[in-house]
Protein backbone atom coordinates (compact mmCIF):
# COMPACT_ATOMS: atom_id res chain seq x y z
CA UNK A 1 0.00 0.00 0.00
CA UNK A 2 2.79 2.47 -0.81
CA UNK A 3 0.87 4.51 -2.97
CA UNK A 4 -1.73 5.50 -0.22
CA UNK A 5 -0.96 8.87 1.29
CA UNK A 6 -2.67 10.43 3.78
CA UNK A 7 -5.80 12.45 3.51
CA UNK A 8 -5.36 16.26 3.75
CA UNK A 9 -6.75 17.69 6.92
CA UNK A 10 -9.82 19.48 6.12
CA UNK A 11 -10.48 17.91 2.67
CA UNK A 12 -13.71 18.42 1.15
CA UNK A 13 -16.30 15.73 2.37
CA UNK A 14 -15.65 12.91 -0.11
CA UNK A 15 -19.39 11.93 -1.16
CA UNK A 16 -20.51 12.71 -4.30
CA UNK A 17 -23.07 15.80 -4.49
CA UNK A 18 -26.36 15.63 -5.71
CA UNK A 19 -27.57 16.42 -2.65
CA UNK A 20 -26.55 15.87 1.19
CA UNK A 21 -25.32 12.34 1.88
CA UNK A 22 -27.18 12.41 5.15
CA UNK A 23 -30.61 13.14 3.02
CA UNK A 24 -29.35 10.85 0.31
CA UNK A 25 -28.94 7.63 2.32
CA UNK A 26 -32.60 9.13 4.68
CA UNK A 27 -34.41 8.79 1.17
CA UNK A 28 -33.21 5.07 0.59
CA UNK A 29 -33.93 4.16 3.76
CA UNK A 30 -37.32 5.27 3.23
CA UNK A 31 -37.93 3.83 0.04
CA UNK A 32 -36.54 0.52 1.38
CA UNK A 33 -39.69 0.54 3.88
CA UNK A 34 -41.83 1.20 0.38
CA UNK A 35 -42.06 5.42 0.63
CA UNK A 36 -42.13 6.07 -3.57
CA UNK A 37 -42.26 9.96 -2.81
CA UNK A 38 -38.92 9.69 -0.57
CA UNK A 39 -37.38 7.12 -4.05
CA UNK A 40 -38.98 10.01 -6.03
CA UNK A 41 -37.34 12.98 -4.46
CA UNK A 42 -33.54 10.75 -4.47
CA UNK A 43 -34.17 10.20 -8.27
CA UNK A 44 -34.45 13.77 -8.35
CA UNK A 45 -31.12 14.24 -6.70
CA UNK A 46 -29.12 11.67 -8.53
CA UNK A 47 -30.89 10.99 -11.77
CA UNK A 48 -28.31 13.11 -13.75
CA UNK A 49 -25.14 11.88 -12.44
CA UNK A 50 -26.78 8.19 -12.96
CA UNK A 51 -28.13 9.29 -16.34
CA UNK A 52 -25.18 11.18 -17.68
CA UNK A 53 -23.11 8.30 -16.45
CA UNK A 54 -25.04 5.83 -18.62
CA UNK A 55 -25.17 7.82 -21.75
CA UNK A 56 -21.11 8.43 -21.30
CA UNK A 57 -20.92 4.70 -21.24
CA UNK A 58 -23.30 3.20 -23.90
CA UNK A 59 -23.19 6.47 -26.06
CA UNK A 60 -26.85 5.64 -26.98
CA UNK A 61 -29.55 8.03 -25.54
CA UNK A 62 -32.30 5.15 -26.01
CA UNK A 63 -29.47 2.82 -24.16
CA UNK A 64 -28.44 5.46 -21.62
CA UNK A 65 -32.22 5.33 -20.56
CA UNK A 66 -32.70 1.67 -20.22
CA UNK A 67 -29.48 1.14 -18.57
CA UNK A 68 -31.05 4.13 -15.92
CA UNK A 69 -34.16 2.48 -15.81
CA UNK A 70 -33.12 -0.45 -14.77
CA UNK A 71 -30.61 0.50 -12.42
CA UNK A 72 -33.38 2.57 -10.46
CA UNK A 73 -35.74 -0.11 -10.79
CA UNK A 74 -33.04 -2.56 -8.99
CA UNK A 75 -32.24 0.19 -6.66
CA UNK A 76 -35.33 -0.15 -5.37
CA UNK A 77 -35.90 -3.95 -4.78
CA UNK A 78 -32.88 -3.67 -3.52
CA UNK A 79 -32.57 -0.48 -0.91
CA UNK A 80 -33.43 -2.78 1.70
CA UNK A 81 -29.92 -4.05 1.20
CA UNK A 82 -28.17 -0.94 1.16
CA UNK A 83 -26.14 0.05 4.24
CA UNK A 84 -24.89 3.31 4.79
CA UNK A 85 -22.38 1.90 6.64
CA UNK A 86 -20.85 0.90 3.56
CA UNK A 87 -20.74 4.16 1.70
CA UNK A 88 -22.70 7.04 0.00
CA UNK A 89 -26.34 6.42 -1.42
CA UNK A 90 -25.62 7.82 -4.51
CA UNK A 91 -21.83 5.45 -4.86
CA UNK A 92 -24.18 2.70 -4.14
CA UNK A 93 -26.55 3.80 -7.07
CA UNK A 94 -23.55 4.50 -9.02
CA UNK A 95 -22.18 1.38 -8.85
CA UNK A 96 -25.01 -0.24 -10.36
CA UNK A 97 -25.44 2.45 -13.14
CA UNK A 98 -21.76 1.51 -14.18
CA UNK A 99 -22.30 -2.17 -13.96
CA UNK A 100 -25.28 -2.15 -15.99
CA UNK A 101 -23.60 0.07 -19.02
CA UNK A 102 -20.98 -1.56 -19.02
CA UNK A 103 -22.96 -5.19 -19.33
CA UNK A 104 -24.96 -3.35 -21.87
CA UNK A 105 -21.69 -2.65 -23.94
CA UNK A 106 -20.25 -5.36 -24.08
CA UNK A 107 -23.19 -7.59 -24.30
CA UNK A 108 -24.22 -5.64 -27.73
CA UNK A 109 -20.16 -5.99 -28.48
CA UNK A 110 -20.65 -9.84 -28.33
CA UNK A 111 -23.06 -9.63 -30.91
CA UNK A 112 -21.49 -6.98 -32.98
CA UNK A 113 -18.53 -5.16 -33.42
CA UNK A 114 -18.00 -1.90 -31.47
CA UNK A 115 -17.49 0.89 -34.00
CA UNK A 116 -16.37 3.42 -31.61
CA UNK A 117 -13.03 3.94 -31.78
CA UNK A 118 -10.34 4.61 -28.56
CA UNK A 119 -9.35 8.11 -29.90
CA UNK A 120 -12.85 8.71 -28.69
CA UNK A 121 -12.72 7.80 -25.49
CA UNK A 122 -9.05 9.62 -25.02
CA UNK A 123 -9.39 13.05 -27.00
CA UNK A 124 -9.38 15.58 -24.19
CA UNK A 125 -12.03 17.21 -26.13
CA UNK A 126 -14.71 14.53 -25.50
CA UNK A 127 -15.04 15.54 -22.28
CA UNK A 128 -16.55 18.73 -22.35
CA UNK A 129 -18.09 17.62 -25.61
CA UNK A 130 -20.14 15.15 -23.31
CA UNK A 131 -20.74 17.64 -20.65
CA UNK A 132 -22.01 20.67 -23.11
CA UNK A 133 -25.25 19.99 -21.05
CA UNK A 134 -23.76 19.22 -18.20
CA UNK A 135 -24.25 20.80 -14.82
CA UNK A 136 -21.62 23.26 -13.77
CA UNK A 137 -21.04 22.48 -10.40
CA UNK A 138 -18.30 23.35 -7.85
CA UNK A 139 -18.10 19.71 -7.39
CA UNK A 140 -17.43 18.94 -11.46
CA UNK A 141 -14.59 21.11 -11.13
CA UNK A 142 -12.94 19.82 -8.49
CA UNK A 143 -12.91 16.45 -10.00
CA UNK A 144 -11.91 17.74 -13.17
CA UNK A 145 -8.98 19.54 -11.76
CA UNK A 146 -7.74 16.29 -9.11
CA UNK A 147 -8.10 14.44 -12.42
CA UNK A 148 -5.73 16.64 -14.42
CA UNK A 149 -2.87 15.89 -11.69
CA UNK A 150 -2.75 12.28 -12.70
CA UNK A 151 -0.29 11.54 -15.51
CA UNK A 152 -1.70 11.14 -18.72
CA UNK A 153 -1.19 7.58 -18.96
CA UNK A 154 -3.62 7.17 -15.27
CA UNK A 155 -5.61 9.47 -16.74
CA UNK A 156 -6.17 7.31 -19.59
CA UNK A 157 -6.32 4.46 -18.37
CA UNK A 158 -8.79 5.17 -15.65
CA UNK A 159 -10.96 7.15 -18.42
CA UNK A 160 -10.88 4.24 -21.20
CA UNK A 161 -11.93 2.15 -18.09
CA UNK A 162 -14.65 4.09 -16.38
CA UNK A 163 -16.09 5.83 -19.23
CA UNK A 164 -14.90 3.85 -21.72
CA UNK A 165 -16.17 0.45 -20.16
CA UNK A 166 -13.47 -1.42 -21.13
CA UNK A 167 -11.62 -4.26 -19.32
CA UNK A 168 -8.14 -3.93 -18.21
CA UNK A 169 -6.47 -6.17 -20.10
CA UNK A 170 -8.40 -4.28 -23.31
CA UNK A 171 -6.78 -0.87 -21.95
CA UNK A 172 -3.40 -2.51 -21.85
CA UNK A 173 -3.53 -3.67 -25.38
CA UNK A 174 -5.30 0.24 -26.35
CA UNK A 175 -2.60 1.84 -24.33
CA UNK A 176 0.10 -0.59 -25.75
CA UNK A 177 1.57 -1.35 -22.13
CA UNK A 178 2.03 -4.49 -20.40
CA UNK A 179 -1.26 -5.63 -18.26
CA UNK A 180 0.30 -5.05 -15.06
CA UNK A 181 1.45 -1.77 -15.85
CA UNK A 182 -2.44 -0.83 -16.73
CA UNK A 183 -3.64 -2.72 -13.58
CA UNK A 184 -1.14 -0.41 -11.91
CA UNK A 185 -1.58 2.68 -13.39
CA UNK A 186 -5.63 1.89 -12.91
CA UNK A 187 -5.28 1.79 -9.27
CA UNK A 188 -2.48 4.17 -8.84
CA UNK A 189 -4.88 6.80 -10.69
CA UNK A 190 -8.03 6.16 -8.44
CA UNK A 191 -6.40 5.84 -5.11
CA UNK A 192 -4.54 9.42 -6.51
CA UNK A 193 -8.02 10.89 -7.16
CA UNK A 194 -9.03 9.15 -3.74
CA UNK A 195 -6.67 11.00 -2.20
CA UNK A 196 -6.91 14.34 -3.52
CA UNK A 197 -10.33 14.05 -3.10
CA UNK A 198 -10.84 13.17 0.58
CA UNK A 199 -13.00 9.89 0.18
CA UNK A 200 -12.44 8.00 3.05
CA UNK A 201 -14.42 5.53 4.17
CA UNK B 1 -2.28 -15.35 -9.78
CA UNK B 2 -0.02 -14.63 -6.49
CA UNK B 3 -1.96 -13.18 -3.21
CA UNK B 4 0.66 -10.52 -3.87
CA UNK B 5 -1.21 -9.33 -7.13
CA UNK B 6 -4.72 -9.92 -6.68
CA UNK B 7 -4.66 -7.23 -4.56
CA UNK B 8 -3.46 -5.13 -7.36
CA UNK B 9 -6.74 -5.24 -8.93
CA UNK B 10 -9.19 -3.62 -6.35
CA UNK B 11 -8.79 -0.42 -9.18
CA UNK B 12 -10.17 -2.44 -11.94
CA UNK B 13 -12.53 -4.54 -10.21
CA UNK B 14 -14.00 -1.00 -8.46
CA UNK B 15 -14.74 -0.16 -12.45
CA UNK B 16 -15.55 -2.99 -13.41
CA UNK B 17 -13.18 -3.80 -15.53
CA UNK B 18 -12.38 -7.33 -14.64
CA UNK B 19 -13.45 -9.77 -16.99
CA UNK B 20 -16.23 -12.57 -15.92
CA UNK B 21 -13.73 -14.79 -14.75
CA UNK B 22 -11.28 -12.17 -13.01
CA UNK B 23 -14.66 -10.82 -10.98
CA UNK B 24 -15.25 -14.68 -10.14
CA UNK B 25 -11.83 -15.15 -8.61
CA UNK B 26 -11.64 -11.40 -7.23
CA UNK B 27 -14.75 -11.94 -5.42
CA UNK B 28 -14.20 -15.13 -3.92
CA UNK B 29 -10.70 -13.45 -2.62
CA UNK B 30 -12.87 -10.37 -1.36
CA UNK B 31 -14.71 -12.60 1.09
CA UNK B 32 -11.76 -13.39 3.10
CA UNK B 33 -9.55 -9.75 2.54
CA UNK B 34 -10.46 -7.13 4.54
CA UNK B 35 -8.42 -4.95 3.22
CA UNK B 36 -9.40 -5.36 -0.36
CA UNK B 37 -13.23 -4.96 0.73
CA UNK B 38 -12.53 -1.10 2.34
CA UNK B 39 -10.54 -0.26 -0.52
CA UNK B 40 -12.79 -1.28 -2.82
CA UNK B 41 -15.49 0.79 -1.16
CA UNK B 42 -13.27 3.70 -1.44
CA UNK B 43 -12.33 3.13 -4.90
CA UNK B 44 -15.98 3.01 -5.94
CA UNK B 45 -17.21 6.12 -4.34
CA UNK B 46 -13.83 7.70 -5.99
CA UNK B 47 -14.77 6.56 -9.18
CA UNK B 48 -18.74 7.70 -8.75
CA UNK B 49 -17.41 11.07 -8.15
CA UNK B 50 -16.31 11.07 -11.87
CA UNK B 51 -19.87 10.95 -13.22
CA UNK B 52 -20.35 14.69 -11.37
CA UNK B 53 -17.99 15.88 -14.82
CA UNK B 54 -20.60 14.36 -17.08
CA UNK B 55 -23.89 14.59 -15.26
CA UNK B 56 -26.98 15.49 -17.98
CA UNK B 57 -30.59 15.84 -17.05
CA UNK B 58 -32.47 13.22 -18.33
CA UNK B 59 -35.66 13.26 -20.02
CA UNK B 60 -38.52 13.82 -18.07
CA UNK B 61 -40.05 11.06 -19.35
CA UNK B 62 -38.07 8.96 -17.81
CA UNK B 63 -38.84 10.23 -14.23
CA UNK B 64 -42.07 8.80 -15.42
CA UNK B 65 -41.51 5.59 -16.13
CA UNK B 66 -39.51 4.73 -13.43
CA UNK B 67 -41.76 6.04 -10.60
CA UNK B 68 -44.16 3.75 -12.45
CA UNK B 69 -42.36 0.83 -12.35
CA UNK B 70 -41.12 0.49 -8.70
CA UNK B 71 -44.81 0.62 -8.35
CA UNK B 72 -44.75 -2.75 -9.14
CA UNK B 73 -42.15 -3.74 -7.54
CA UNK B 74 -41.31 -4.59 -3.88
CA UNK B 75 -38.67 -4.17 -2.45
CA UNK B 76 -36.47 -7.09 -1.65
CA UNK B 77 -36.82 -8.77 1.68
CA UNK B 78 -33.73 -7.34 3.93
CA UNK B 79 -30.82 -9.57 4.87
CA UNK B 80 -31.38 -10.97 7.94
CA UNK B 81 -29.09 -11.87 10.10
CA UNK B 82 -28.86 -13.95 13.46
CA UNK B 83 -25.59 -13.42 14.61
CA UNK B 84 -23.08 -10.97 12.41
CA UNK B 85 -21.40 -13.06 10.12
CA UNK B 86 -18.80 -12.49 7.53
CA UNK B 87 -21.22 -11.90 4.58
CA UNK B 88 -23.10 -9.73 6.60
CA UNK B 89 -20.29 -7.05 5.59
CA UNK B 90 -19.83 -8.07 1.69
CA UNK B 91 -22.20 -6.64 -0.61
CA UNK B 92 -21.18 -10.15 -3.19
CA UNK B 93 -22.64 -12.29 -0.61
CA UNK B 94 -26.35 -10.39 -1.85
CA UNK B 95 -28.28 -13.57 -3.62
CA UNK B 96 -25.45 -15.91 -5.20
CA UNK B 97 -22.15 -16.28 -3.34
CA UNK B 98 -19.95 -19.06 -3.24
CA UNK B 99 -21.05 -20.16 -0.11
CA UNK B 100 -24.05 -20.79 0.63
CA UNK B 101 -24.59 -24.39 0.51
CA UNK B 102 -28.51 -24.40 -0.38
CA UNK B 103 -27.85 -22.73 -3.65
CA UNK B 104 -25.30 -25.06 -4.87
CA UNK B 105 -27.85 -27.69 -4.02
CA UNK B 106 -30.35 -25.96 -5.96
CA UNK B 107 -28.18 -25.40 -8.48
CA UNK B 108 -27.10 -29.38 -8.43
CA UNK B 109 -30.59 -29.70 -8.99
CA UNK B 110 -30.94 -27.84 -11.79
CA UNK B 111 -28.10 -29.93 -13.49
CA UNK B 112 -29.49 -32.85 -12.04
CA UNK B 113 -32.78 -31.95 -14.42
CA UNK B 114 -30.94 -32.04 -17.02
CA UNK B 115 -29.57 -35.04 -16.67
CA UNK B 116 -32.95 -36.73 -16.92
CA UNK B 117 -33.04 -36.62 -20.73
CA UNK B 118 -31.21 -40.22 -19.91
CA UNK B 119 -31.29 -40.86 -16.55
CA UNK B 120 -34.37 -41.94 -14.52
CA UNK B 121 -34.74 -39.44 -11.56
CA UNK B 122 -33.99 -41.71 -8.35
CA UNK B 123 -32.29 -41.39 -5.42
CA UNK B 124 -29.20 -42.64 -6.71
CA UNK B 125 -29.34 -40.18 -9.33
CA UNK B 126 -25.41 -39.33 -8.40
CA UNK B 127 -23.93 -42.51 -8.85
CA UNK B 128 -26.09 -42.47 -12.50
CA UNK B 129 -24.71 -39.69 -13.35
CA UNK B 130 -20.99 -40.34 -12.36
CA UNK B 131 -21.57 -43.92 -13.96
CA UNK B 132 -22.78 -41.93 -17.14
CA UNK B 133 -19.78 -39.91 -16.77
CA UNK B 134 -17.55 -42.35 -16.61
CA UNK B 135 -19.33 -44.48 -19.22
CA UNK B 136 -18.13 -41.71 -22.08
CA UNK B 137 -14.81 -41.12 -20.47
CA UNK B 138 -14.19 -44.70 -20.54
CA UNK B 139 -15.20 -45.32 -24.38
CA UNK B 140 -12.80 -46.15 -27.10
CA UNK B 141 -13.72 -43.44 -29.04
CA UNK B 142 -13.07 -40.91 -25.95
CA UNK B 143 -11.74 -37.67 -27.29
CA UNK B 144 -10.64 -34.92 -24.79
CA UNK B 145 -9.49 -31.47 -25.43
CA UNK B 146 -8.49 -29.02 -22.46
CA UNK B 147 -8.41 -25.47 -21.48
CA UNK B 148 -6.33 -23.84 -19.57
CA UNK B 149 -8.35 -20.74 -18.00
CA UNK B 150 -5.63 -19.60 -16.41
CA UNK B 151 -6.01 -17.92 -12.95
CA UNK B 152 -9.63 -19.42 -13.29
CA UNK B 153 -8.66 -22.91 -13.00
CA UNK B 154 -8.62 -25.40 -16.17
CA UNK B 155 -10.92 -27.54 -18.12
CA UNK B 156 -11.04 -30.94 -20.12
CA UNK B 157 -13.97 -31.64 -22.46
CA UNK B 158 -14.40 -35.48 -23.70
CA UNK B 159 -16.77 -36.53 -26.40
CA UNK B 160 -17.59 -40.23 -27.26
CA UNK B 161 -19.06 -39.93 -30.63
CA UNK B 162 -21.16 -43.74 -30.12
CA UNK B 163 -22.24 -42.70 -26.74
CA UNK B 164 -23.34 -39.26 -28.12
CA UNK B 165 -22.54 -37.38 -25.08
CA UNK B 166 -20.01 -35.46 -23.92
CA UNK B 167 -18.21 -34.66 -20.28
CA UNK B 168 -16.95 -31.99 -18.74
CA UNK B 169 -13.93 -32.25 -15.98
CA UNK B 170 -12.99 -28.91 -14.40
CA UNK B 171 -10.49 -28.24 -11.74
CA UNK B 172 -10.27 -25.40 -9.74
CA UNK B 173 -12.74 -23.52 -11.42
CA UNK B 174 -13.69 -20.04 -10.11
CA UNK B 175 -17.62 -19.77 -9.12
CA UNK B 176 -19.64 -17.60 -11.88
CA UNK B 177 -19.41 -14.24 -10.56
CA UNK B 178 -22.75 -13.43 -8.30
CA UNK B 179 -26.18 -13.45 -10.14
CA UNK B 180 -24.53 -15.01 -13.16
CA UNK B 181 -23.94 -19.14 -14.14
CA UNK B 182 -21.67 -20.86 -16.32
CA UNK B 183 -23.84 -22.47 -19.00
CA UNK B 184 -22.29 -24.92 -21.78
CA UNK B 185 -23.10 -24.96 -25.53
CA UNK B 186 -22.68 -27.01 -28.32
CA UNK B 187 -21.40 -25.16 -31.48
CA UNK B 188 -21.61 -25.68 -34.56
CA UNK B 189 -21.09 -22.86 -36.96
CA UNK B 190 -22.75 -19.57 -35.77
CA UNK B 191 -25.57 -22.22 -34.20
CA UNK B 192 -25.19 -22.11 -30.26
CA UNK B 193 -27.46 -24.97 -28.71
CA UNK B 194 -27.58 -24.89 -25.33
CA UNK B 195 -26.28 -27.71 -23.02
CA UNK B 196 -27.16 -26.93 -19.38
CA UNK B 197 -25.60 -24.98 -16.98
CA UNK B 198 -22.71 -26.51 -14.63
CA UNK B 199 -22.70 -26.37 -10.85
CA UNK B 200 -20.82 -23.97 -8.72
CA UNK B 201 -18.24 -26.17 -8.26
CA UNK B 202 -14.49 -26.17 -8.63
CA UNK B 203 -13.79 -29.90 -8.94
CA UNK B 204 -16.70 -31.55 -10.92
CA UNK B 205 -17.61 -34.16 -14.08
CA UNK B 206 -20.66 -33.21 -15.43
CA UNK B 207 -21.99 -34.69 -18.48
CA UNK B 208 -23.38 -32.26 -21.25
CA UNK B 209 -27.12 -31.78 -21.37
CA UNK B 210 -28.17 -32.96 -25.16
CA UNK B 211 -26.84 -35.09 -28.13
CA UNK B 212 -22.86 -34.47 -28.51
CA UNK B 213 -22.04 -36.37 -31.41
CA UNK B 214 -21.98 -33.72 -34.14
CA UNK B 215 -21.05 -31.00 -32.22
CA UNK B 216 -18.04 -29.12 -33.69
CA UNK B 217 -17.32 -27.36 -30.37
CA UNK B 218 -18.62 -26.91 -27.35
CA UNK B 219 -18.40 -23.11 -25.18
CA UNK B 220 -18.60 -21.75 -21.75
CA UNK B 221 -20.60 -18.37 -21.34
CA UNK B 222 -21.37 -16.30 -18.43
CA UNK B 223 -25.08 -16.08 -18.34
CA UNK B 224 -27.73 -14.48 -15.68
CA UNK B 225 -28.29 -16.74 -13.20
CA UNK B 226 -30.67 -19.71 -14.72
CA UNK B 227 -29.42 -19.49 -18.39
CA UNK B 228 -29.96 -17.99 -21.49
CA UNK B 229 -31.86 -19.72 -24.33
CA UNK B 230 -28.93 -18.19 -26.77
CA UNK B 231 -25.59 -17.05 -25.19
CA UNK B 232 -25.79 -13.08 -24.26
CA UNK B 233 -21.92 -12.77 -23.86
CA UNK B 234 -18.65 -14.23 -25.66
CA UNK B 235 -17.31 -17.81 -24.61
CA UNK B 236 -14.85 -17.65 -22.21
CA UNK B 237 -13.60 -21.25 -23.42
CA UNK B 238 -14.48 -22.97 -26.13
CA UNK B 239 -13.45 -26.38 -26.90
CA UNK B 240 -12.50 -27.15 -30.56
CA UNK B 241 -13.81 -30.71 -31.15
CA UNK B 242 -12.03 -30.92 -34.08
CA UNK B 243 -9.23 -30.95 -32.60
CA UNK B 244 -9.39 -33.33 -29.57
CA UNK B 245 -7.33 -35.82 -29.03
Amino acid sequence: MDHVRPVPDGAPEGAPSGGNPAQLADLLRQAALGDEAAFAAFYDATSARAYGLALRVVRNPAHAEEVTQEAYLDAWRSSTRYDAGRGSAVGWLLTIVHRKAVDRIRSVEAATSRDETWNRETAPTDHDQTSEAAHASLDAARVRSAVATLTDVQRQAVELTYFGGYTHTEVATLLDVPLGTAKTRIRDGLIRLRDLMGVAS
Amino acid sequence: MSEMDIHKLTGAYAMDALDELERARFEQHLATCEDCRAEVAELRETAALLSETVAVPPPAALRDSVLAGISQIRPLAPEVTASPSRHADRPAARGRGWMPFLVAAALALIVGVGALVTQPWAPSDDVQRLTAAEQVLQAPDAQSVSVDLGEAGNATLTRSKSQDRAVITTEDMASAPSGKDYELWFIDGDTFVSAGLMPDEPDQTVVLDGSAGAAAAVGITVEPDGGSTQPTSDPIAVFDLTEAT
